[in-house]
């Protein structure tokens, strides 16, 4: 269970406050969407929950599983369950995309207290995991993302998720940039991944993903924090008239 | 300046220094020493050595330096090979294999009375690498090297020969002359390692012939307060091939010149290195100065230099593709890197081309960075411990040099090398 009470958090540098508040219960097992317009805050806060450098939390927490995140390094957070499926996925020139994944599979389980997976067996539940996202051994042994074309960096996203087995992923925009068969891998693939005891955070821009990836939660995110929180049929709303009646009934300027 | 002054740190230098008599090197070494006489050593206003001080290679005396002691496997240990060693530059025979093994004859220079094929070789291809630009260095080695081995390879010998350079002693100041001759269609693979001495002067002359191939991996010691100026020259005939690849951690003070002509048509020669520098307990000066000198048709050149710089550590690197008339459709490619950790360290690069060619390919780069936060970032999120997530993209950053080593479990094994060099200086 992820239990986001009060954020505020700032830019380190500058002096602009982007998260005004966030409050956000994502209970166990179950899937949440947020949407919301551009420049809302929906990357910033998956970014400071993974704890990315940048940001500086002024009030709040964030609990997972009743642990607080926000004082954990990235690797502790990870190590606790957390994952997040990046809007931008990295590219890291000359890391192989398969030692990649061996060293952060290891690593978890290293601070799991579990043992390393040895490499025969780590490689056939790769090849296994990669077939059904339509990954193939080429991707595999290419770097990191580096020369991946946009669906193919996501589903390597979704793989690096379905390895790692975490308990809380967040889903930063995963469908952006995806033509409608490379969104229903992507689909298949959390799905997948759906067991009850698996929660999602599932941010998205457009209504579409969520027709794949059912969710049982919707919010509204502007300018900084939730501003409606409500069933699915608040993503049919969004889908038919846009954020700018939802946007107008919170006083908030459309050009946020 | 009058010719007095010019030639008083080289009388010091020479003054200290005992010129092996005799033997098949002798005309060899007296042209050595004049070249050199003639030349002097570096001054401070000389261009190629404007980023690297040549005071303390100059000097009479070596700086002391202590060994470093560690607990670690010696690299290439568990390689079958045959060990030729040397201590403060002094043949160890006891701790050395007998240097006999098919399909190549080994000789070491300071018991080599006659030796035919050698005789008009040694000196040879330092002389030649003597223009356009002066390496007083490799002349004073070429007339005063104590020892070191001749080897003709004539086959393909089964295992690589091994040099290891021991430093014991606070103030040796060994200087090793190594020639290496393949005959037509001969393939060998040369080790070397170890720091040989508080400051150590060492040439290395290899002609490859027609077809033939050559393999250097060197890995140079760990010690941190060592001295080393080394040069390479080699040529490179018909077909033939010659790669050499550097692993450099730690070392106060480390000049690395090679100098390859590619002589023949279709010849290949690359050269790389992967310097690791921390500033943090010694000071880290870490030179790598290139010349390669296309003169021959289709002759592929790459030249692949790395650098990890921290604390305060200074990196350098003078590299140059010359293309003479007529080396139509030359493939010269050459990149130098540095990764700086930090914002006191400092790399320092001079890519030059010079083309008389028309049709050619040449291309050099040359940049300087810090460790991409972002990616950090990315590998921390999927649960990779900081140090860990940096050391792999270290390695990363080194990989393009790496691979420029044939062999998969020499490359391994230098792999391991720097692993347990990035895990001995974090933070
Ligand atoms: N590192 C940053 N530097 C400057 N502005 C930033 C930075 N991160 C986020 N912002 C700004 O914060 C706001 C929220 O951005 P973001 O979290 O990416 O929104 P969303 O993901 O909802 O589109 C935007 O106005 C964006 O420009
Ligand atoms: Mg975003």
């Amino acid at each position: 269970m992820l239990e986001i009470k009060n954020l505020h958090v700032k830019l380190e540098e500058q002096d602009k406050v982007i998260l005004k508040g966030v409050n956000l219960t994502v209970e166990t097992g179950k899937v949440h969407a947020i949407m919301g317009p551009n420049g809302s805050g929906k990357s910033t806060l998956s970014y400071v929950l993974s704890g990315r450098d940048g940001y500086e939390v002024t009030d709040g927490s964030a609990l997972l599983d009743g642990e607080e995140l926000l004082e954990m390094e990235p690797e502790a957070r990870a190590a606790a369950g957390l994952f997040l499926a990046f809007q931008y996925p990295v590219e890291i020139p000359g890391v192989g995309n398969m030692t990649f994944l061996r060293t952060a599979v290891n690593a978890q389980r290293k601070a799991r207290g579990q043992e390393e997976l040895s490499a025969g067996e780590f490689l056939k539940v790769v090849r296994e995991k990669a077939k059904t996202l339509k990954i193939d051994a080429e991707m595999l042994k290419r770097p990191v993302n580096v020369g991946f074309s946009g669906g193919e960096k996501k589903r390597n996203e979704i793989l690096q998720m379905a390895m790692l087995e975490p308990t809380m992923c967040i889903l930063d925009e995963t469908d952006s940039g995806l033509d409608v068969d490379a969104m229903r891998l992507v689909a298949d693939g959390v799905n997948a991944l759906r067991d009850g005891k698996r929660s999602f955070l599932v941010i998205t821009h457009y209504q579409r993903l969520l027709d794949h990836i059912k969710p049982d939660v919707v919010h509204i995110m502007a300018d900084g924090r939730i501003i409606q929180t409500g069933g699915p049929e608040l993503a049919l709303v969004v889908e038919q008239n846009g954020y700018a009646e939802i946007l107008k009934a919170h006083g908030i300027a459309e050009a946020v | 300046m009058s010719a007095v002054e010019k030639a008083t740190p080289l009388d010091a230098r020479l003054g200290a220094l005992t010129i092996p008599a005799g033997s098949f090197a002798a005309k060899a070494r007296r042209a050595a020493l004049e070249r050199l006489t003639a030349m002097g050593l570096p001054g401070r206003r000389d261009e190629y050595w404007r980023w690297t001080k040549a005071a303390e290679l100059n000097a009479a005396d070596p700086v002391a330096a202590a060994p470093f002691m560690v607990e670690e496997t010696p690299v290439f240990d568990s390689f079958d090979r045959l060990k030729i060693v040397f201590r403060d530059g002094v043949f160890d025979a006891a701790a050395s294999d007998p240097l006999d093994l098919e399909g190549i004859e080994i000789t070491r220079l300071a018991e080599a009375p006659e030796l035919g094929w050698a005789a008009g070789f040694y000196g040879s291809l330092e002389e030649a690498g003597q223009t356009p630009v002066k390496r007083p260095f490799a002349a004073l080695n070429t007339a005063a090297a104590t020892d070191g081995v001749l080897i003709r390879v004539t086959g393909r010998p089964s295992k690589p020969v091994s040099l290891i350079y021991f430093h014991e002693s606070d103030i040796s100041d060994p200087i090793l002359h190594n020639c290496v001759k393949l005959e037509p269609g001969a393939e060998l693979t040369l080790l070397e390692n170890g720091p040989a001495g508080a400051r150590f002067n060492k040439v290395l002359e290899v002609d490859v012939a027609e077809g033939a191939r050559f393999h250097h991996v060197r890995a140079q010691g760990r010690d941190h307060d060592r001295r080393a100026i080394t040069h390479i020259f080699a040529r490179v005939a018909e077909r033939g091939l010659f790669k050499s690849f550097t692993l450099t951690a730690n070392g106060v003070l480390t000049r690395n010149e090679c100098v390859i002509t590619l002589a023949g048509d279709n010849a290949v020669a690359h050269v790389a290195g992967a310097a690791l520098g921390d500033g943090a307990t010694s000071d880290f000066h870490h030179d790598d100065t290139v010349f390669i000198t296309h003169d021959a048709l289709n002759g592929e050149s790459r030249q692949v230099f790395k650098k990890v710089l921290k604390h305060g550590a200074v990196g350098v690197f003078q590299g140059k593709i010359l293309v003479k008339p007529g080396a139509q459709k030359t493939d010269g490619y050459q990149i130098s890197q540095a990764l700086l950790l930090d914002d006191d360290s400092q790399f320092l690069g001079k890519p030059e081309l010079e083309i008389y060619a028309d049709d050619v390919k040449c291309s050099h780069g040359s940049t300087t960075g810090a460790l991409d936060e972002t990616a950090l970032f990315y590998l921390r999120s999927r649960g990779v411990p900081v140090e860990e997530a940096r050391a792999l993209l270290v390695l990363s950053f080194l990989a393009d040099a790496i691979d420029e080593i044939e062999d998969a479990a020499l490359k391994d094994e230098i792999v391991a090398r720097l692993e347990a060099w990035l895990a001995r200086h974090r933070g």
